[in-house]
């Protein structure tokens, strides 16, 4: 029997017709019909649905500086079991992912983890402090091979900066992935600004401070003709906001994680700074259009915005409370579960924007390819009838921060393959 | 009832059983001359994060008069000037065995945590939340506005009240007009947009960007404090221009109807939002304030923690 070969029977690529699918040596080699088992080993999969491993545009690893939060080996292991095959690490480590340096580590060691690959991504600007470009030539060209670059946790502000970063990048086809939010209209915000955040005396965070800067960004990637990427949208106003740029022309790609999805800003009332994310949570319609954008694909991607926080960080005053929730291992059941009722969805679109969208937004090549032959193995098996309760302590993250405890979120990812390798059994990470 | 977080808990039978409670508890304690011994044995903590003599004096003072044995942690020169989390403190004060924390904290929902979170299993009553709420203020003032406009009376209908001033920033006038709307008053909240939170035009209130429209309407007007570090240009652009829009001086309370009385939640910038002939004159009942705020807070700590002692 040869070690990674397999014959996947009976699943269903995309949610349609049933299919067999033969895994050789890391590749997709067959797909049909009642295929032949040879002496492959068989994963009998009938009744599930088989789709490209996810790729997220937007994770914390907090590796290096915060371990006690999460390392890049238990964000590669929640990254695998909630179905992902690559992730791209955020810059707003200690020390800063700045340098050829800092991301070379972080893409090493993901390397040596090894059960998902790791893309650093770079920090705009020295120490993610708005000021000076960070050496953005020094990454890319580094082993890391850096193509996204953010100041995600702070907002590029500086509009000559902002300018300056979108063009520099150009000369390797990079995209500046920014963090829409206005300094000056957020100084203290707590919760998104509306009738509960006055209610409940908390200091709002206005959605015009992520529009008024996706605006701009827009017309500064329109004017120097480069590539932007909006993070986790969170408004009607953004999503109305790319779509124009959109039909307008401009470079422009958006992302919005699973909770802005599902949830929404009355779950603050409670206190529990569990909700406490930024951008914060939004209303009832501004979760509607974003559902709406990212069915009609003016949102390209899912991304989770993967947060790990220790418990110290979240148990305590709202104020006082650090921004931020787990994303990874829940991520397809509240995509699913947010987006059951929205026209047009179904698991292709799903399957688009949960992995060749941003594979392709990442440059992630070998990433988010489609089920055909010759491609490489990368392979989720989702049951669409198991359902999952969320138990905080269960997951793979070494925080435990997740909004959704003690939710029961339809689908289950059951088994995951890596570069052909079998590694997620039975929703379990072997070994 | 196990805690005391927010007036909007309270169902109109709640706030009528508080300020009844305090008419009463003041009757049997001669005007609060008397000791009662209702919480003997008792203890209430009172835990003040932010600097607040009056009202850190207001419920030692009620505690003391219901006999409960009363300790006083404040932020300043304690473990919590050191950088220790709310959490741990909360685990010292349960160790020591409080059975009610009185908390007033910067944060909106600290009170919230304490009595949710899972720290610790003492009634909890807020005592000001940064901007959220501080309810023991509004029940003392729907105390006065009742003695004063409807003695005795089970709600406040026919009743116009106007807030003026900072909502933005003030708990007070959050947990009065929910509070007072919740008794049936109509509540007018006055005040330049800068000072108004996004929303208001939602709660159950109406909303004036002009005072002087307004004033011969209202059969009370409760004048906030405005804070300094508001009057840098940010919010407004200068306290003379706020002053003269905003502020009650001896005009502008000659327009109010005869009865109308003049509330404030102390303490007052004289010369700002209130002058100090209005402060001082018959029609202000600030002083009232004071001292029904200790009944209401006396009721509340009874009614929280007292159990099932009757009153006498």
């Amino acid at each position: 029997m040869s070690l990674n070969s397999y014959l996947i029977v009976g699943s269903r690529p995309y949610g349609e017709e049933v299919q067999d699918l033969r895994i050789v040596d890391g590749r997709i080699t067959e797909i049909g019909v009642e295929l032949d088992p040879e002496n492959l080993q068989v994963i009998e999969a009938h009744g599930r649905i088989c789709l490209p491993s996810f790729v997220d545009l937007h994770t914390h690893l907090r590796e290096p500086g915060r371990e006690d939060a999460e390392t890049i080996a238990s964000g590669s292991r929640a990254a695998t079991l909630g179905g992902f095959s690559a992730v791209f690490a955020m810059a707003n480590t200690t020390p800063v992912a700045d340098t050829a340096g800092v991301v070379e580590q972080v893409w090493r060691i993901g390397r040596e983890t090894g059960l998902v690959d790791v893309f650093p991504i770079g920090a705009v600007s020295v120490g993610l402090q708005g000021e000076a470009l960070a050496e953005l030539g020094a990454m890319a060209a580094s082993s890391a091979g850096v193509t996204v670059f953010s100041d995600d946790g702070h907002c590029v502000s500086d509009p000559l900066l902002m300018r300056r970063a979108l063009e520099y990048v150009k000369t390797f086809d990079g995209v500046i992935a920014q963090h829409a939010q206005d300094p000056r209209l957020t100084q203290g915000a707590q919760m998104n600004e509306g009738e509960l955040s006055g209610v409940l005396g908390l200091t709002g965070w206005p959605a015009v401070a992520e529009e008024s800067i996706i605006a701009r960004d827009v017309l500064l990637a329109s004017h120097v003709d480069s590539r932007l990427h909006v993070c986790h949208v969170s408004t009607a106003g953004s999503v109305a906001i790319v779509r124009w740029a959109k039909e307008m022309g401009v470079r422009v790609t958006a992302e919005v994680t699973p909770h802005h999805l599902l949830l929404t800003e009355d779950l603050v009332s409670s206190f529990d700074p569990v909700y406490k994310v930024n951008p914060p949570l939004r209303s009832r319609a501004d979760t509607l259009a974003l559902r709406e954008g990212l069915a009609d694909g003016t949102i390209d991607a899912v991304a989770t915005d993967h947060a790990p926080h220790p418990h110290e960080a979240k148990d305590c005053e709202w104020d006082s409370a650090a921004f931020g929730m787990l994303g990874l291992e829940t991520a397809l059941g509240v995509v699913v579960a947010a987006m059951a009722e929205t026209p047009n969805w179904n698991w292709r679109t799903l399957s688009d924007r949960m992995s060749s969208a941003p594979a392709k937004i990442g440059r992630a090549r070998n990433h988010g390819r489609p089920l055909a032959i010759g491609e490489p193995a990368h392979l989720v098996l989702i049951d669409p009838k198991q359902t999952r309760e969320v138990v905080a302590e269960a997951l793979a993250s070494l925080s435990g921060n997740t909004p959704y405890a003690g939710m029961t979120l339809p689908v289950c990812v059951t088994d995951v393959f890596f570069n052909g390798v079998h590694q997620v059994r039975g929703g379990e990470l072997n070994g | 009832m196990k805690h005391l977080i927010s007036v909007q808990d309270l169902s109109r039978t709640d706030t009528l059983q508080i300020l009844d409670t305090a008419l009463e508890l003041d009757r049997v304690t001669d005007g609060g001359t008397k000791l009662l011994p209702t919480l003997r044995g008792r203890t209430v903590v009172n835990l003040f994060y932010e600097d607040s003599t009056r009202t850190r004096l207001s419920f030692e003072r009620a505690a003391k008069r219901l006999s409960a044995d009363v300790v006083t942690f404040s932020a300043k020169g304690s473990s919590v000037s050191k950088g220790e989390s709310l959490k741990d403190t909360a685990l010292t004060l349960k160790a020591m065995g409080a059975d009610m924390i009185v908390v007033r904290h910067s944060s909106p929902g600290a009170a919230h945590r304490l009595a949710h979170a899972g720290w610790l299993e003492s009634s909890v009553l807020n005592a000001g939340d940064g901007k959220h709420e501080h309810p023991t203020q509004a029940l003392g003032d729907a105390f006065t506005i009742r003695a004063r406009l409807r003695p005795e009376a089970s709600d406040f209908n026919g009743l116009t009240i106007g807030i003026v001033g900072d909502v933005l920033h003030s708990r007070v006038a959050r947990s009065n007009i929910f509070l007072l709307a919740s008794l049936g008053a109509k509540v007018v909240v006055i005040g330049p947009p800068t000072l108004l939170p996004v929303g208001v035009e939602n709660w159950p209130c109406e909303v004036s960007y002009s005072l002087d429209a307004r004033l011969p309407q209202l059969d009370a007007i409760m004048m906030l404090r405005v804070q300094q570090e508001r009057m840098n240009g940010t919010f407004f652009p200068s306290e003379l221009e706020y002053s003269r829009a905003f502020g009650l001086n001896r005009a502008r309370a000659a327009v109010l109807p005869e009865h109308a009385i003049v509330m404030h939640p102390g303490p007052m910038n004289r010369g700002v939002e209130i002058s100090a002939e209005v402060a001082d004159s018959a029609r202000s009942v600030i002083t009232e304030q004071v001292a029904n705020g200790l009944k209401v807070r006396m009721a509340s700590m009874y009614l929280l923690i007292g159990g099932d002692v009757s009153v006498t």
